[in-house]
């Protein structure tokens, strides 16, 4: 337990281990929301009593903030905490803060609560990776997202490190006004909502390596890493060899290793052990369902999904699998935001309670699909099998399949 | 050759609308028609089409495709004879007058006798209206009320949601259609999108089954068992 807590702070770190400790007991899950929700509310300065003395690292973005912070985190080495289950809201981070005494941290943060979260835990380093349409029918719309971060990280409030990627406009436009930023050009970022100028509205211009307004409003042209065949920080190439796959995976990588320079970590080092990460959370993974072998992987959004289309391997079945329950989002219109005609040379089953959402939307992208009404009736099968789901379409999965 | 073309989709593109263009381009091959999809982007001048499609977007763009469009001639366009169909975003810069951050009254193309001003909340999800005996079935995300001047005629009738004012849905002219409906609309509602594709041909369609029905059919099922818990829901108070 961290010393130099209130009295109350410490009543409250007490109710979040006892708490979660019921919950474990009575089967609700690992408990750490219930817990750290019933200490919030013995002490709302909990998350600021807790982060205290500690060097905090907090990841947002769209799309990849459970992977680059698990990168973080084993890039650093030794005892970090980390709200590792996914639970990236404050009662998720009061858990994780209240479950290690570790002077270092590494907070996945849900992008509405970046700018609680930088208030409670005065970060040392805070990462941007992206920011794109996700769950539209919250009202979360992108522009004004850009807008609240912007605000938390201006120079007179925040005087940490933001790391941000320069390829994204609306990243930029959240980072500019900080104090020190360091930028990470990374290729391939999806252009979809930063169409038009989050400073004027006119149209953004986007070249092949930079982007610009008529308004001034352009890509920063100093970056502290760039990505292309080869990963440079501050001057120093590196050569990627992940154990994850995808381009983006390899861009998560890229913003690990400069939010880990910019803390002091040896960046040759801290590759060392990213490399050999091979699963985030059940992702990635190989697992067993029937005599199947399933690769599961997340995709919650157009930019996600169409991250993971680009990166499939040749040969293998495709299975996609779309809920849409409240967290993965009321309305599964995105999947027109979606380039599956990608997949025109294969055949897809499509999963999950909006399976028929799916399928339309393949057919009139030209994919041969069926419509899967019994999961069990696939059980049996010799070839690979990769399956992309959204948010609670994935949970399904991982309680549907086993390890390897 | 029918020309669908999809305006301003880096503006008006949040919610998946840009799906009405291929819906219908695949659905017109289909019959044996052939069809192209322009995809319009900011800086592009208008082409001239069969039909123009605008989709739902945010405040900031929502704004700036209705000055490119007044700029670049569309109205000329569709008083030629071009067909429009018009969604969220899109039916509001339609009418007289919308709001919209920062003016509570942007004027708008005038095309159709609606004024739109902020709602007391936002509407969002799922949707039903009754169009001329039939279900058209989507999901709405809107901030806006829109009031029919006495000029304009509503798509339909709510039987589910919100829509334009809790009562009526979108408008309805000659070949042009507005509504609140993402979802998107034509690929949830493959007879709207017939509807729509054999306006644009000028003669009635042969049908064309496809998983599309199924979606339709489990879509409307579903939203009239909501009606149902609706209506007995305002009869117990
Ligand atoms: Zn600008």
């Amino acid at each position: 337990m961290t010393p130099g807590l209130t009295l109350r702070s410490r009543f409250a770190a007490v109710a979040v281990r006892e708490v979660n400790a019921l919950s474990r007991l009575l089967g609700r899950g690992s408990g750490t929301v219930a817990g750290g929700r019933a200490g919030l509310w013995v002490d709302p300065g909990l998350l600021t009593s807790l982060s205290r003395g500690r060097q905090v690292v907090l990841v947002t973005g769209t799309n990849g903030k459970t992977t680059t912070s698990a990168m973080v985190r084993e890039g650093w080495g030794g005892d970090v905490a980390a709200n590792a289950t996914g639970a990236n809201m404050p009662e998720g981070h009061v858990a994780a803060l209240c479950a290690s005494s570790a002077p270092r941290a590494v907070l996945e943060t849900d992008e509405a609560w970046l700018s609680t979260v930088v208030g409670a835990t005065r970060p040392a380093v805070v990462a941007l990776l992206n920011l794109s349409r996700d769950q539209l029918d919250r009202a979360n719309e992108v522009r004004q997202m850009a807008q609240r971060w912007r605000e938390c990280l201006d120079a007179e409030y925040f005087h940490g490190v933001v790391v941000a990627n320069s390829a994204d406009p609306l990243v930029v436009f959240a980072a500019e006004s900080a104090s020190r930023v360091a930028w990470v050009d990374l290729p391939g970022t999806w252009r979809g909502d930063a169409a038009s100028c989050p400073h004027c509205t006119r149209a953004i211009v986007f070249t092949t390596d930079s982007w610009s307004c008529a308004c001034g409003f352009t890509k920063p042209p100093l970056a502290a890493a760039s990505l292309r065949d080869q990963l440079v920080v501050d001057g120093v190439a590196h050569r990627l060899d992940l154990a994850l796959p995808g381009a983006f995976n390899d861009a998560n990588a890229a913003v690990a290793l400069t939010v880990l320079s910019r803390l002091g970590v040896d960046v040759t080092g801290a590759l060392g052990r990213i490399e050999s990460l091979t699963s985030v959370q059940g992702r990635y993974g190989l697992r067993r369902f029937g005599d199947r072998r399933i690769r599961l992987l997340l995709a919650k959004n157009p930019a996600g999904t169409a991250a993971l289309l680009e990166s499939l391997e040749v040969g293998g079945d495709v299975w996609i699998a779309i809920n849409a329950q409240v967290a993965d989002g009321r309305d599964p219109s995105w999947l027109y935001d979606v380039p599956f005609e990608v997949l025109a040379e294969r055949h897809v089953h499509c999963l999950g309670e909006r399976r028929v959402d799916l399928a339309t939307r393949l057919t009139y992208a030209g994919v041969s699909c069926d419509v899967v009404d019994d999961p069990d009736s696939l059980r049996s099968g010799s070839r690979e099998v990769t399956l992309i789901a959204n948010y609670t379409a994935f949970r399904d999965w991982m309680g549907r399949s086993a390890p390897c | 050759m029918l020309t669908i073309a999809v305006l301003y989709p880096d503006l008006l593109g949040t919610y998946g609308d840009g799906g009405n263009a291929r819906v219908l381009a695949v659905r017109a091959r289909a019959r044996g028609l052939a069809a192209e999809v322009l995809e319009v982007t900011i800086g592009a001048p208008i082409p001239p089409a069969s039909i123009y499609l605008l989709g739902g977007g945010e405040d900031g763009p929502q704004r700036l495709a209705c000055d490119l469009l007044a700029e670049g001639g569309f109205v000329e366009r569709v008083d030629e004879g071009a067909a429009v169909l018009a969604v969220c975003a899109g039916l509001q810069i339609l009418g007289r007058s919308f709001a919209i951050e920062g003016d509570a009254s942007y004027p708008g193309l005038g095309l159709i006798d609606a004024v739109t001003t902020r709602g007391p909340a936002r509407s969002v999800g799922d949707m039903a209206s009754n169009v001329d005996g039939r279900l058209l079935v989507g999901f709405e995300n809107h901030g806006g009320v829109t009031v029919l001047g006495p000029q304009a005629r509503p798509l339909g009738e709510m039987v589910v949601g919100r829509g334009n004012d809790g009562r009526r849905d979108g408008f309805r002219a000659t070949r042009l259609w507005g509504t609140y409906a993402h979802g998107p609309v034509l690929a949830q509602n493959p007879w709207f999108a017939d509807e729509v594709l054999a306006e644009l041909a000028g003669e009635p369609l042969a049908p064309w089954p496809s998983v599309a029905d199924r979606l339709y059919e489990e879509r409307c099922a579903l939203l009239s068992t909501r009606q149902a818990d609706g209506d007995r829901s305002r009869g117990r108070h």
